[in-house]
């Protein structure tokens, strides 16, 4: 099963740079996909790069990780997929980063379809949004 | 008094600034012919290799430094900088994909634990540089993570960028493709392994290092 996490800008506004990563990474280490509204700056990219290089071993592989520019047009299956997800959650236009387990996105880019069943079944139904908000607020 | 002493400590640092040899890095994905790159620019300027070249990925893992390389170009011009060759920078590193490349499990799975080492390095050396060359392969799409990342890491540090796309003599290879990703810099089609272009990569580097 995938599940995808949806981090609102307000949630983490305050939080400095390395407690953000943190939960960015705790979740991605539960094999979520994370959406995180907003971009990280790029000093936090790097850091997350490098705290996700300490965190590799037999269960975590690393991040694929992904900024959605709402300017700039590409196809790859991320990107389609972050368009769509994005659009139907937030709305968002200032940009989304999505940050997911490598293992996880693998599977998806060998298999799409499992993206098309998430994307048309789950997200426009408001109850698989709830679902996932109600979860992060436990 | 005052201003004298001042102005001697002023031209004192710039002596100081002035014997301090310039840091040019080559930073960029792995496999993209950092390494490469590297041992053509020493050879040809110091008769001397860098590092091993693999066709498997992450055969950089820790930093190498070639000191005090001297170019020359046009019109007697020179510059001098210390090469920096960097561990191609991942988001992910899994053992088994070395396993296709006739590794055996143990060295696979030494290669990817010195290989997040080789990645943490690579950043955190990203602050000691004083010019960078990003090395991108022209024959993959210039818009992946890593590479958004690297760039938009130097331009938050303000340190000159040179992108190379290399591997020109691959009939894949879209040197054009990389210009539109990134506009905002000077951008040098080559081939490090064949040697294509390697002049007007010199030039560049005059143009990009002040
Ligand atoms: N066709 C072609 N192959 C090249 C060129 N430059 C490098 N290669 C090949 O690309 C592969 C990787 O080259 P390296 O120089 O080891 O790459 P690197 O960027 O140092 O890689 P890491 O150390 O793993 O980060 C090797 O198989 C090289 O022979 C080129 O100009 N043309
Ligand atoms: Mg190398």
């Amino acid at each position: 099963m995938l599940t995808l996490q949806f981090v609102a800008h307000a949630e983490i506004k305050k939080l400095s740079s390395g407690e953000k990563i943190n939960r960015i990474l705790n979740l991605v280490k539960e094999d979520k996909i994370v959406l995180v509204e907003g971009r990280l700056k790029p000093m936090e990219e790097t850091e997350l790069i490098q705290r996700t290089m300490e965190g590799i071993n037999k269960n975590f592989k690393g991040i694929e990780l992904c900024t959605v520019y709402p300017e700039i047009k590409r196809e790859s299956v991320m990107d389609k997929f972050t368009r769509s997800v994005a659009s139907a959650l937030t709305g968002v236009r200032s940009g989304l980063t999505v940050i997911g387990p490598a293992t996880v996105i693998k599977e998806i880019k060998r298999d799409p379809n499992k993206i098309q069943l998430l994307t048309t079944n789950g997200l426009n139904r408001k109850r698989s949004y709830r679902l996932i908000g109600k979860k992060r607020r436990r | 008094m005052i201003k004298k002493v001042k102005g001697f400590f002023r031209g004192l640092l710039s002596i100081f600034r002035k014997k301090k040899h310039i840091k040019l890095g080559l930073y960029g994905p792995p496999n993209a012919g950092k390494t490469t790159l590297a041992n053509k620019i020493s050879m040809d300027w110091l008769g001397e290799s860098v590092g091993i070249v693999s066709k498997i990925p992450h055969e950089t893992r820790e930093i190498q430094v070639k000191e005090r390389i001297e170019i020359k170009g046009k019109g007697g011009k020179k510059i001098s900088f210390n090469l920096v060759d960097t561990p191609g920078i991942a988001t992910r590193i899994d053992y088994e994909d070395f396993l296709k490349y006739k590794l055996n499990k143990t060295e696979a799975k030494k290669r990817a634990k010195e290989a997040t080492k080789g990645v943490i390095e690579a950043i955190k050396w990203l602050d000691n540089m004083d010019c960078v060359v990003v090395v991108l392969d022209a024959t993959l799409n210039p818009y992946s993570q890593v590479n958004l990342t690297i760039i938009g890491n130097l331009a938050a540090r303000e340190i000159p960028v040179l992108v190379i796309g290399n591997k020109i003599d691959l009939k894949k290879a879209k040197v054009k493709n990389i210009e539109n990703a990134f506009p905002q810099y000077k951008v040098v089609g080559l081939s490090a392994e064949k040697g294509i272009n390697i002049e007007e990569f010199y030039d560049a580097l005059f143009e990009v290092i002040k």
